[in-house]
């Protein structure tokens, strides 16, 4: 276990990124950086996480579309190859990953790891990806739309190794790992108190009602997303702790010998999600599935693990092309409570 | 670290045909395996699918494939002397020492009847462990019985009650839904007797009423489940109903705690 410090201090861009590179050799880099043009309709951007050189490239002043999950539960991931009759599992990269990332997506990634380190028996490749991760937590001076990570308790947090924030042309950092505070050590000419960034309220706030339970499956709050929800998945895939996945075999045209076993993100609210062989599957209609999916993020999942799924980055509301909005679904529990109790 | 999804090479020991579409894998398997437990069964570069097992032997596992998907396709090509890839086995299964010194109803509806196969399987070895024991299978038609040769054997030791749901006029054996014999099946001690219940969505529902409505304790039911699995390990998400993973906390259930899972 690595020691925990706390040293904050301030650093010309410049000399940032210049440890930023000697970082490099050691760590794959991940930030939610602007792509211009590459949003899903004509002339929109989109903000995902790539790999930077430097922190000039990481775009501090929105959200990103999607959430760091990619990194470590990359959408299309290969569990082994097969030639002939031999399973081999892909060679394991050996760079360290360091991921720039808000308060609420390190709360993500304790869900993640509930379901793939705790639900069961540890997932391997998860595990063997999330053991190399080291968090830089990117503070949020004010809420973006649709966010209510207060509501959920997800707007600040303690469990980051660095914190950085860009200001007149300086960085300033909070460093709480050793190992990465060794690349800045030199350079620094005085410690001075840096303190993370977070909002303390959204406009947007979500009461989840404390006597949430079954009952509320009947009601008839869920009948509008039959019509409204066309089922394409978007805000399974930007959420940050939606963990699903489907198997996929595959193999080469060329040479059948050869093909892969992959796993790929998978929607609860896609065609075809609980079908099984033979065509017989569950939640048919798309209310059922918005039920499903909500029900997960604020009920199911904390009475299995004691806390929450949902931690409020309202993504999947800036995502969904119907305007169904999470958070007002959520909103309407209370209500509907209060009528069967 | 240990990789979960890395199947294991299992060599097809025996192939049994019951119907065109239904054939019982014989694998060899070495290890501990209770009925009702699963196997994610794969054939390299088309795919796993989760399978249970219906019978458990010295050294090997009986795994009864319907073809009714892609994998199964593939599965059902392959020889004696063939290998499978396994993982498993997962889920809780059956625990046999609830249902010992009691009276014991299974009723099964089709390949329903192979994941509970391995309790009746034990208990026509061992009829002294149970005060009596009925088995009542349905089938769609006479073409699709599946384990005839089980049947006669059982019929030495334990009760059976053989249907099938519509069969031709030259059809000698017993016609019908499961449902309609549930009321005939004699019971001494109602506040006691175990019924498992195992079979499609819908046949699971009216037979356990049937259950219920004969004065079965709910608490006394239990049921297995089926449903879309990918891992089998509690990750992928498919089966999950309400907080419970079907393949971590099932496939077996007590009805009192099935009644909750709402999908």
């Amino acid at each position: 276990m690595e020691a925990i410090i706390f040293m904050g201090f301030k650093l010309k861009i410049e000399k940032f990124d210049e440890h930023l590179e000697r970082l490099r050799d050691k760590y794959k880099v991940y930030a939610p950086v602007l792509l211009k043009g590459k949003g899903t309709f004509a002339d929109t951007d989109t903000i995902r996480y790539k790999e930077i050189k430097s922190i000039k490239e990481i775009e501090f002043n929105s959200k990103s579309t999607f959430s760091p999950k990619e990194i470590i539960l990359p959408i299309t991931q290969t569990l082994f190859y097969f030639t002939e009759d031999e399973c081999k599992e892909p060679k394991e990269d050996e760079k360290k990953i360091l991921i720039f990332l808000r308060s609420c997506d390190i709360h993500a990634m304790k869900r993640l790891d509930q379901v793939y380190l705790r639900n069961g028996d540890e997932d391997y490749y998860y595990k063997t990806l999330r053991e190399k991760v080291k968090f830089v937590l990117m503070g949020c001076s004010d809420s973006f739309e649709n966010c209510f990570c207060a509501s959920m308790g997800s707007n600040k947090t303690e469990e980051y190794d660095m914190y950085t924030k860009i200001k007149n042309g300086e960085v300033f950092v909070e460093c709480k790992s050793e190992e990465l505070m060794n690349y800045f050590n030199k350079d620094i000419e005085c410690a001075i108190v840096v303190e993370p960034e977070y909002v303390s309220s959204n406009d947007i706030k979500v009461a989840i009602p404390e006597n949430l339970d079954q009952r509320v499956f009947k009601s008839k709050m869920w009948e509008e997303y039959s019509s409204r929800c066309i089922a394409c998945g978007r805000c399974n895939f930007v959420c940050g702790t939606c963990s699903c996945f489907t198997m996929q075999d595959v193999f080469s045209k060329d040479n059948k010998n050869v093909g892969e076993r992959r796993r790929i993100w998978s929607s609860c609210h896609v065609d075809g999600f609980s079908d099984m062989a033979g065509g017989h599957g569950f939640r048919k209609d798309k209310k059922d599935r918005m039920r499903f999916k909500i029900m997960h993020k604020v009920y199911d999942f904390k009475k299995r693990t004691g806390y929450h799924m949902c931690i409020g980055c309202g993504r999947c509301d800036d995502i969904c092309p119907e305007y169904i909005s999470f958070s007002s679904c959520v909103n309407k529990l209370s209500k509907v409570m209060e009528e069967v109790e | 670290m240990e990789n979960i999804y890395l199947p294991f090479k299992s060599k097809i020991l025996n192939i049994k045909k019951h119907t065109e579409t239904d054939y019982t894998f014989r694998m060899e398997f070495f290890g501990d395996v209770r009925p009702g437990q699963f196997f994610e069964v794969s054939i390299p570069k088309f795919g796993e699918s989760p399978i249970s097992v219906s019978e458990i032997g010295d050294g090997y596992v009986d795994l009864t494939i319907r073809r009714v998907g892609t994998v199964t396709d593939v599965i059902h090509s392959f020889f004696v002397g063939g290998t499978l890839f396994l993982r498993g086995p997962y889920g809780n299964g059956f625990d046999v020492n609830i249902y010992k010194g009691k009276e014991i109803i299974v009723a099964a509806g089709g390949t329903g009847l192979a994941p509970v196969k391995g309790i009746v399987d034990y208990f026509a070895k061992y009829p002294q462990e149970c005060k009596d024991f009925n088995v009542m299978a349905g089938f769609k038609s006479p073409s699709d019985i599946l384990f005839k040769d089980n049947f006669k054997l059982w019929e030495k030791s334990i009760s059976v009650t053989l249907t099938v749901d519509s069969a031709g006029d030259d059809y000698t054996g017993t016609v019908g839904l499961i449902t309609k014999y549930i009321a005939g099946i004699p019971v001494v001690d109602m506040d006691e007797v175990q019924v498992i219940v195992v079979g499609p969505p819908m046949m699971l529902k009216f037979t356990v009423a049937g259950f219920i409505k004969k004065g079965v304790k709910e608490e006394n039911i239990w049921v297995s489940y089926e449903r879309k699995m990918c891992c089998g390990v509690g990750k992928c998400g498919h089966c999950k109903i309400d907080d419970t993973y079907i393949c971590l906390e099932g496939p077996v259930f007590n009805y009192l705690d099935a009644v909750h899972l709402v999908d």
